[in-house]
């Protein structure tokens, strides 16, 4: 359970929305709910957009805390977080270093996998490889040593923007593009089928908590971005329909994924688990959604408590560093 | 309960209780790309924004404490639901510029023509109707066809507009196929997204079809005054009364926040409007209609005009003098009036699947699919430059070109298979 309780004095609190990623949209959504639950829990809230005026903004309002809901790029690959540090103002989430190894989604497979985490075979393709080396051939050892059916995604980012499941081999080309005008580096990732789980994961200086699992079940086909953000469009189970045993070893992954990856405060780790059981890694989230939507704060409600008080506790927590 | 028998929840308790139209109502990932465009880093070529900025805020300042020195109470109290008579007034003039004689009788004042136009398709369209539109065509239009659950069939449109040939072709192949078509909808004039305008040659040979047909026309006309040099040929509702319903708007000759347009309409289909209205919203707002006629009382609204066509002119310039710097091998339609360019990309483009590269260099486009009903366009899309200033759309043409350049690459290192 997250620790309960409210500050005496109330903390000044900008967060940070919108940016100029992919994600904008999402930002600006889960910016304005996260400023409306601090607010509603007493908190001084000012939202603030990450843009030339961000340091000027910083210095006019003196927050006690940074809360920057942003996702995609400069907001979660740790270069804001890098300014943000220079400021002295203390901000919740990841570290700029942490920031870096859990949004490549390469980097962060093979931390975790080295913690004895299982995530599904993939290769990382830089679109430089392509320069100097055939596609069709590329492409055609990859199939053969990782089959179809795969998952075709960018390194970095969100919201399964540029995320296609391939079946057909005449697919993969059209997925290879449609990732790559997202990201210069792609992953082709094995695609393990099962029970698509969310474990956010909460830390409020006691250590990593993971919240009850949110189980995953779109309407149609896959989680991809329609069904992320159109209420209706997917099922969520919390807790998922899980058995004692691998409930546990879901909420084990997902701590040891937000440790091993260095995150603080939140994060949300996204996992499968296989018809054998194994819970399969397959990304961690810097900084994930929260919309009304979105994963992370439903499972804060289905834990008992409420998202006002749990954003403010994790700013408060911010703060004491 | 066990977990096996829990239910799921789906965030949205009210899932079974929708209308079935409303399954055509749902977010999608290239609206929210668009996100960006309200940042100043990026240059913005996708939304066909007015150019605000050329109205002097005086002349509006003026008309708002002239029209509540008047009229103050009647202008923030309810009207009637077929809009300000006055204003109605002030619209025959308007529209007599295209051609048009009418009477105050037959216009309906809505809430931008774009309100027009959904009350007119709610009057006539029912599930799996057919209207009949330009390829490409307006995008907030087919929005409010889908919404009604009608199928959009796009006829052929080149430089000159639509086909008529083609119009005839589309008209019998739907009638043998016995399909209800219920109404032609056209932009003659600077098309969105297209640029182009229907000929004067063509024009009576539309009417002609249709009226042999017995196909009601919709022409939408927001553009016609925003000519560079010189008029366009008379409106088809200045020929054909019975056949014809017009949409006018003051949101490019004037503003879009004031959200005024008309509908010019039939006496039978208007008083059917006016019911429609009144039960929508009981009237369009008396505010905005009172401020718009003391505008066009006092104030040199031609003039106006005026300032705005030489500001489209000199940025469509700009975009067509960059389009042949940074695209030359690219066809783009070459606008006498409006907003915007369409632009054709070379085969294999996708310029729907292009737009994240595009928010990625800091400039936004409209893909080409979101003017058809039928999912085509993909290798075309609109520039719009009436918003930018010529420096920007020099700009934003500039990374356009460069994007254009990575996809193309792109497409060349994966087109194996």
């Amino acid at each position: 359970m997250i620790p309960k309780g409210k500050a005496a004095a109330k903390l000044k609190i900008q967060v940070l929305a919108g940016g100029i990623s992919h994600e904008r949209d999402i930002s600006l959504k889960s910016g304005r709910r996260v400023a409306d639950a601090l607010t509603e829990f007493g908190a001084t809230v000012v939202i603030r957009e990450p843009d030339s005026k961000l340091l000027a903004n910083i210095a006019a309002d003196k927050p006690d805390v940074i809360w920057p809901v942003l996702h995609g790029a400069s907001g979660e690959d740790g270069a804001l977080r890098d300014i943000l540090t220079l400021t002295g103002v203390p901000f919740v989430g990841a570290t700029p270093e942490a920031a870096r190894l859990a949004w490549d989604k390469s980097i962060a497979k093979i931390l975790v996998a080295r913690a004895g985490i299982q995530t599904p075979p993939s290769i990382t393709l830089p679109k430089e490889t392509f320069r100097e080396l055939d596609a069709e051939s590329v492409l055609s050892s990859v199939t053969a040593s990782i089959a179809l059916p795969v998952v075709v995604k960018p390194a970095r980012g969100g919201s399964a923007q540029g995320v296609s499941i391939v079946t057909k081999i005449e697919d993969l080309n059209r997925a290879m593009v449609d990732a790559y005008v997202y990201c210069d580096v792609v992953i082709i990732e094995k695609l393990i089928e099962g029970t698509e789980l969310a474990l956010s994961v909460i830390d409020l200086g006691a250590g990593p908590i993971a919240l009850p699992a949110v189980e995953v079940v779109p309407r149609k086909g896959h989680f991809s971005f329609d069904e992320r953000y159109t209420a209706g469009e997917t099922d969520y189970f919390i807790p998922a329909r899980l058995d004692a045993k691998t409930t546990e070893a879901a909420r084990k992954v997902a701590v040891t994924a937000h440790e091993v990856l260095g995150l603080r405060h939140l994060s949300r780790i996204d996992m499968i688990v296989d018809a054998n059981g194994i819970v399969w890694f397959l990304e961690a989230n810097v900084l994930p959604g929260l919309t009304e939507t979105s994963l992370l704060p439903m499972a804060i409600t289905a834990s008992g408590n409420s998202l006002g008080e749990v954003y403010y506790n994790l700013a408060e927590a911010a703060k004491r560093g | 309960m066990s977990n096996e028998q829990q239910q799921g929840n789906n965030l949205d308790s009210w899932l079974d209780a929708y209308a079935a139209r409303a399954e055509t109502l749902a977010v999608s990932e290239v609206r929210a790309l668009f996100s960006v465009v309200s940042r100043p880093e990026v240059v913005s070529l996708a939304g066909g924004m007015p150019y605000v900025s050329a109205l002097p805020q005086e002349l509006l300042a003026k008309a708002y404490n002239d029209m509540m020195a008047k009229k103050g109470n009647l202008a923030i109290q309810y009207g009637g639901g077929q809009g300000d008579l006055v204003l109605r007034d002030q619209i025959r003039e308007l529209m007599a510029l295209e051609g048009i004689q009418s009477s105050v009788e037959d216009l309906v004042i809505t809430t931008g023509s774009q309100h027009g136009l959904d009350l007119l398709s709610g009057l006539f369209l029912d599930k799996g109707d057919v209207v009949v539109a330009e390829g490409p065509s307006y995008v907030g239009a087919l929005g409010i066809f889908r919404h009604y659950e009608a199928d959009v069939e796009h006829v052929y449109t080149d430089h000159d507009g639509m086909s008529p040939e083609a119009l005839q072709e589309t008209i019998t192949k739907l009638k043998a196929q016995g399909r209800k078509i219920k109404f032609l909808y056209l932009v003659p004039n600077f098309a969105n997204p297209s640029g182009v305008t229907l000929s004067a040659e063509r024009r009576p040979r539309i009417l002609e079809i249709c009226k042999r047909e017995h196909i009601l026309i919709i022409e939408d006309n927001p553009y016609g005054l925003l000519y560079f040099d010189k008029p366009v040929p008379d409106a088809l509702r200045a020929v054909e009364e019975e056949g014809v319903v017009y949409l006018g708007s003051f949101s490019k000759i004037l503003a879009p926040g004031f959200r005024v347009g008309y509908v010019l309409a039939p006496p039978a289909i208007r008083d059917k409007m006016v019911l429609a209205q009144e039960s929508a919203l009981l009237c369009p707002s008396s505010f905005t209609q009172m401020m718009i006629s003391e505008y066009l009382a006092n104030a040199d609204w031609k003039g106006q005009i005026d300032t705005f066509r030489g500001v489209y002119k000199e940025r469509k310039d700009a975009a067509l003098a960059a389009m042949n710097e940074y695209l030359p091998d690219l066809h783009t339609t070459r606008p006498d009036g409006g907003f915007y360019l369409w632009v054709t990309l070379p085969d294999g483009v996708d310029s729907k699947a292009m737009l994240p590269l595009a928010v990625k260099e800091l400039v936004a486009y409209t893909p080409g699919t979101a003017f058809y009903g039928d999912g085509t366009g993909q290798n075309k899309l609109r520039v719009c430059y009436s918003y930018p200033t010529p420096e920007n759309i020099k700009v934003g043409i500039k990374r356009l070109a460069n994007v254009i350049n990575l996809q193309t690459e792109l497409l060349e290192t994966f087109k194996g298979r």
